[in-house]
């Protein structure tokens, strides 16, 4: 129960970000959630897309150093505390979340948020025995 | 055993070694004082004539000559013979001020191309291999030394030249080239090519020999690995002819200078003393044979030490190991002493490409150094604590290697200069002179 992200080493200088998503505009890619991460000297930018393969193929082939990583997509009803709610649970059975980013879609009452934790398996659990709702890669492309 | 070109000669004892050198020395001296005005006020302003010289134990009282020299008697004020019996100039890549021509008899280019015929064998070359010679013809020395060694074997020779990489795998595969010479970087750059399109199957190569340019240990495993082959280092320089002043047999414990050609000394770089053996230092050359542009007590600034022990290929000339460094390369950093070959080990050793370049500024009166390595699919990762975690391994690397801090900065894969001449390492922008 886990979605695949694709993340790409980018330099931290002006017009980087746009020349990566030239390719993706090329290509016909779609992003459906993102992030970066910088330093004063590169990034790594994260993307979800619907189809990683294709997508990891088309950055590597363009000359850019990615990887692809299995993360979590966690639902969270749409109104204040239910992120608190999950975030307490993932603490206090000692889950480190190494990070975190939004993932806006059309539903109305369901916000979606990508989690990266180092022990999916257990994170699984854990989610699953305590009502939350984790979507897959094929969940995720019906989502709009 | 028994790769030789000239096995009479290659291994031939050091008696007789000894003898070609004290003949051949005697009459090159007296060659140059009497056909180089420039050579003769030389020699005159430290007291020396021909008759002082009656072996090699004299050489030492000759005076040095440097590429100063070079540069102020260019670009005839050096040749010794009439034009009319030259037939060919070779020129440096002159990075720096003024190029440097040097020039070539018949004569000269014949034995000059023994040279590199017995580098080719000593990688295992015969008139049955087809070599493909990716170094640059032209000015360059590279292309046309190793295109005549291979004549000189018999072999089938391609003169690729540089550039056009993709050509290059093409004629690589098609005519099924079992020896390729070129750069370092070049073989480095070519194997990943050749992994990048997947056709590192289709080659039939079985040995490179690569000079002109520092690489390490580490960069040779890497060349191995990706070409599927066992690589040579050769050495050479325009000045005293070109590649095969020394090269590496299969023991590769060092370079064999041909030593019927030229005599090398190692010399304190401060003080001119010529060092004990085994001493590490600046490598001198006289060369004894050549005609047109004879050099005596040419110092190569190359620091490196020479080995005298009989080596297991059956090979009795001396063995230079590979330069530690150039004193021009060298830079001073804070008053510490670093050369570029240390920071391509530290980079090795922590997994990153053998892809670099230093640039060292100078803020606010104190030296910094930067050290730009490109990003390599095993280092990258989805988290950026493990890549700075990484990169600080590697300045803590750096910085036990070096005794500085080095700030490390990671580039995009193939944004450094690289490529198909020599690869561009330091960038200097302190502006000191």
């Amino acid at each position: 129960m886990t979605v695949k992200q694709i993340s790409v080493f980018i330099e931290n200088r002006p017009g980087r970000l746009a020349e990566f998503a030239d390719i993706f505009s090329k290509n016909n890619i779609n992003m459906r959630a993102m992030n970066i991460a910088e330093t004063p000297d590169f990034g790594v930018l994260r993307i979800i897309v619907d189809d990683p393969f294709n997508a990891a193929n088309v950055i590597k082939d363009a000359g850019y150093i990615a990887s692809v990583t299995n993360v979590l997509a966690v639902a969270i009803p749409d109104q204040p505390g239910s992120l608190l709610s999950i975030l307490t649970l993932i603490g206090e059975n000692d889950i480190n979340l190494e990070y975190t980013y939004a993932f806006p879609t059309r539903e109305k009452d369901t916000a979606y948020m990508i989690m990266r934790v180092l022990e999916n398996e257990k994170a699984i659990q854990v989610l699953s025995q305590n009502g939350v709702k984790l979507i897959s890669q094929e969940e995720l492309l019906k989502l709009y | 055993m028994g790769n030789y070109y000239q096995p009479e000669i290659e291994c031939a004892s050091r008696e007789q070694i000894r003898a070609w050198q004290d003949e051949r020395l005697v009459k090159q001296v007296k060659h140059v004082y009497d056909n180089v005005p420039y050579y003769r006020k030389k020699m005159e302003e430290k007291g020396v004539t021909p008759d002082d010289i009656k072996s090699t134990a004299d050489l030492h009282k000759l005076p040095f000559i440097t590429k100063d020299d070079l540069r102020d008697a260019y670009p005839y004020g050096l040749v010794a013979v009439p034009l009319k019996d030259c037939v060919r100039i070779h020129s440096t890549s002159g990075t720096t001020g003024r190029r440097v021509v040097a020039f070539y008899t018949q004569h000269d280019i014949d034995l000059w191309d023994d040279c590199c015929a017995r580098a080719i064998m000593a990688a295992g070359g015969t008139n049955e291999d087809v070599v493909h010679v990716s170094y640059g013809f032209g000015l360059f020395t590279g292309g046309a030394g190793l295109n005549g060694g291979s004549h000189k074997v018999g072999a089938l020779t391609i003169p690729m030249s540089s550039g056009n990489t993709d050509r290059q795998i093409q004629f690589m595969i098609d005519l099924e080239s079992t020896i390729i010479c070129c750069t370092p970087s070049y073989a480095a750059f070519l194997g990943e090519s050749i992994a990048e399109r997947g056709l590192k199957d289709q080659l039939k190569l079985k040995s490179g020999i690569f000079g002109a340019e520092a690489w390490t240990q580490e960069m040779r495993r890497d060349i191995e690995n990706s070409l599927g082959i066992k690589a040579y280092d050769i050495y050479g320089l325009t000045e005293i002819s070109g590649p095969g002043v020394a090269f590496e047999c299969e023991a590769q414990t060092g370079m064999h200078i041909n030593e019927d050609h030229f005599i090398a000394e190692i010399i304190d770089p401060e003080t001119g003393e010529v060092l004990p053996e085994g001493e590490k230092g600046e490598l001198v050359f006289t060369s004894i044979t050549k005609e047109a542009f004879p050099l005596l007590r040419y110092r190569t600034k190359d620091i490196c030490v020479l080995n005298r022990e009989k080596c297991s290929c059956g090979r009795t000339h001396v063995k230079m190991s590979k330069p530690m460094g150039r004193s021009d390369d060298m830079l001073i950093v804070k008053g510490v002493n670093v050369f570029p070959s240390q920071i391509e080990t530290v980079l090795l050793n922590k997994g990153y490409a053998a892809n670099y370049q230093i640039i060292v500024d100078r803020v606010n009166n104190s030296d910094q150094i930067e050290v730009k390595v490109e990003m390599t699919p095993e280092m990258f990762s989805d988290s950026l604590t493990e890549i700075t975690g990484k990169e600080k391994e590697l300045v803590n690397a750096l910085k036990a290697m070096l005794g500085i801090y080095a700030k490390v900065t990671l580039v995009a894969p193939k944004t450094i200069a690289r490529s198909e001449g020599k690869a561009v390492r330091i960038i200097d922008n302190r502006k000191l002179y």
